[in-house]
């Protein structure tokens, strides 16, 4: 196969796993049922923290730079590990509304992340550097596109058999399904449902902090305002739907959004060429591109029209389908529960 | 009588998220090398310091308690509308579109601002009629349509400026030419520069909601809608055509917001000039509880705020962000000390409603008050367990 199509596939697969790493992490608490709907604020405020951290250690040069980028993570983790027990806390605790509490932190940690990073804006850092898989980079197609990557790429990987393995092979996995689908059958079968939501939300939010470093360390180097992953957060929450909450779907999302993106900016910088010939339109239209796609696949994953289609087809491929394109969340998604 | 213990903690639980705010502010300014002190002093020389800055406030505040009010309507039925800064985009553009095309002259001119206001609130309701089309017909969450939304009215805005209407000189991604005067909304005067007709709009649209949500059917409805949507449907409330009114109120009023953003504020369209005030309008909204009667009030505070903040950068280059900061912390811990003392000082809240809202007032016979005061969500079947 082509060698620059393949490095495309490949970075492709590099920048997607800001977005991977996220919906991945809110995958798991939207499981437990609890909304973590701060995801674009607390992705920027995650990752100007861990960029300030990493890039003070280099400034003081006290630390090597694996250190250093440990040290920019570690603060990344903790931000929106934070964040999210704060989410978890006011709906648990004070029962409040998850939505709410989770607009507001939005609003929030994004603000405080352009405040506090007033000071580091363009400003260059640490950064995560390439690491080849021995033997494995040099398999045909599937090393430059999965092995040629960063660290936090084969993290990514890793994450995503772990939460699948988590969610569906162990009983673990059963009962963090169970607090989200019927907390209080879960209960009764002496799950400590409150604990485990909050351990679930801190571990997502933890993941979310961690995404946040991958922007602000490696795939979107440094820190702007506007801040360069604005808007992703809240893709990530719409590809966790798309996903179906599935860890592999989920994936799967996030690398189509990713690809989507590549297409749209590669046409924008080197023109449209069909067959040879120049096609030409306004190509800032094409930012629209990644919402629409954000629209249409919840128009078919929860919307009613998709039912209505599938009516049309053979019985025989409806159930299929239906399973294919459909995604039903948690049912106990974004409520309280209450133990008496 | 109420025991003065429960009085004091009331007072306190009204104060507390005030003090906390100021005091987590104060440590992030103390943490950038700052004086807080001078901090407060530039916030309200920038919104306070004469009858121009004071004017600048009344223009965030026109706008914004256009689209609280607006927002009151959409929480009411239960409905998160994040699209509503897309709503007053799209007013914007509509209304950008009239300046432009629209050829009356100068001694039509009030008469082509009520076109012009009248095609935002069309802009406005459109954007909002798509948001809730998508909800109600098709099933793609008001959130997440919302947000997408929101972008794709920026993207279009981008188009336009840097296409159709680019400026014929220097054309660039900044802006399209100043809009021709008769478009313009007239400023009172130089030292008061504000709009005096959008003003007594802005009280028109707070009169007749309160009136409509407190008085009529229609109100009634709404709060039946939000509080559970299937007894609604169950008591015959026609709960769509409900919820698809409460988005085109709304975006009716952002709509008119976005127009006053291009036709006063800037003099022309601008990518993103509807500037979070939407977003902002959730938070004036959620500070209150989704109760109108405070909204102008909070609204003014917040226009205050914001105002004084373009002062931070040039006085204590200090980025404005700040505002926003202590705005979203305030809505914070309000949100938090509310639950705090809902669940561990039940005995100082009211057995009735203990807000001055009047929608408690009213009606009361019909229909239980929600228990709640924020819309319940989709699928909140465990709530009532």
């Amino acid at each position: 196969m082509n060698e620059e199509f393949l490095n495309t596939l490949g970075s492709i697969v590099g920048t997607a796993t800001p977005l991977v790493i996220a919906s991945l992490g809110e995958t798991i608490t939207e499981r437990a049922g609890v909304v973590n709907l701060s995801l674009d604020g607390s992705l920027a405020l995650a990752a100007v923290l861990g960029f300030a951290a990493a890039w003070t250690a280099q400034d003081a040069g006290v630390l090597d730079v694996p250190v250093q980028i440990a040290l920019g993570i570690g603060v990344a983790m903790l931000v929106g590990a934070l964040i999210a027990l704060l989410v978890g806390f006011s709906s648990i605790k004070l029962r409040r509304d998850q939505v709410a509490v989770g607009f507001v932190l939005t609003l929030l940690a994004a603000e405080l992340a352009r405040f506090l990073g007033a000071d580091f804006t363009r400003i260059p850092g640490p950064q995560i550097t390439r690491f080849n898989i021995p033997l494995l980079e040099h398999a045909p197609i599937l090393g430059p596109v999965f092995f040629q990557q960063n660290p936090l790429v084969y993290f990514s990987y890793l994450l995503m058999f772990g939460i699948w393995f988590w969610l569906f092979r162990t009983s673990g996995g059963l009962t963090l399904r169970a607090i989200g689908e019927r907390p209080e059958a879960a209960y009764a079968r002496g799950a400590a449902v409150q604990r485990l939501r909050y351990w679930y939300t801190f571990l997502g939010g933890a993941l979310v902090g961690l995404a946040g470093a991958a922007y602000s360390l490696n795939v979107k180097p440094g820190w702007s305002s506007p801040p360069a992953m604005q808007g992703d957060g809240w893709i990530a929450l719409a590809i966790v739907i798309f996903g179906g909450w599935h860890p592999f779907r989920v994936v799967l999302g996030a690398y189509l959004f990713a690809a989507l993106r590549a297409v749209s900016s590669h046409i924008q910088t080197n023109g449209l060429f069909i067959f040879g010939q120049e096609i030409n339109f306004p190509f800032v239209l094409l930012n629209a591109l990644p919402w629409l796609l954000m629209i249409i696949t919840l128009l078919i994953v929860s919307g009613g029209l998709t039912e209505r289609l599938l009516q049309y087809m053979p019985r025989a491929v409806q159930h299929r389908l239906r399973a294919f394109l459909r995604s039903d969340p948690p049912k106990a998604l974004g409520t309280r529960f209450d133990m008496e | 009588m109420k025991p003065p213990r429960a009085i004091a903690i009331r007072i306190a639980f009204l104060l507390l998220p005030i003090a906390i705010s100021l005091a987590i502010g104060a440590a992030l300014v103390i943490a950038v090398g700052r004086d807080p002190l001078e901090v407060v002093d530039a916030l309200w020389k920038g919104a306070f310091k004469d009858s121009r800055k004071i004017g600048g406030v009344v223009n965030f505040w026109i706008p914004l308690t256009l689209v609280s009010i607006g927002l009151v309507v959409t929480f009411r039925a239960g409905l998160w509308n994040i699209g509503v800064e897309g709503q007053m985009m799209m007013g914007a553009l509509f209304a950008s579109w009239g300046a432009q095309y629209i050829p009356l002259g100068e001694s039509l001119a009030p008469l082509l601002h009520l076109i012009l206001i009248a095609l935002a609130a069309l802009g406005g309701m459109f954007w909002g009629a798509v948001v809730g089309l998508l909800k109600i017909r098709l099933g793609v969450n008001e959130i997440f349509g919302g947000v997408a939304l929101n972008a794709l009215v920026n993207v279009i805005s981008i188009y336009l400026i840097s296409g159709p209407w680019q400026p014929r000189i220097g054309g660039s991604a900044q802006g399209t030419e100043p809009f021709p005067p008769p478009a313009l909304l007239p400023e009172f005067s130089t030292r008061f520069p504000t709009n005096i007709f959008m003003i007594a709009l802005v009280f028109a649209a707070f009169f007749i909601v309160m009136f409509m949500l407190n008085a009529t059917r229609w109100g009634l409805n709404l709060k039946a809608v939000g509080a559970n949507t299937r007894s609604a449907l169950l008591l015959g409330v026609a709960t769509e055509r409900t919820s698809l009114s409460a988005f085109l109120v709304c975006g009716a009023l952002a709509g008119i917001a976005g127009s006053y953003r291009v036709l006063f504020t800037f003099d022309n369209l601008r990518p993103l000039a509807s500037g979070g005030i939407g977003f902002l309008g959730l938070l004036v909204v959620l500070l209150l509880s989704i109760r109108l009667l405070w909204a102008p009030l909070v609204a003014f505070a917040f226009a205050a705020i914001l105002t004084g903040s373009t002062r931070l950068q040039i006085a204590l280059q200090l980025d404005s962000s700040l505002a926003g900061v202590l705005q979203g912390m305030l809505v914070l811990f309000v949100i938090l000390f509310h639950g705090v003392q809902e669940v561990f000082f039940p005995q100082t809240l009211d057995g009735s409603d203990p807000s001055p809202s009047p929608s408690s007032t009213h009606q009361r016979g019909e229909l239980p008050p929600p228990r709640e005061s924020l819309p319940h969500r989709d699928g909140g079947d465990l709530e009532g367990v």
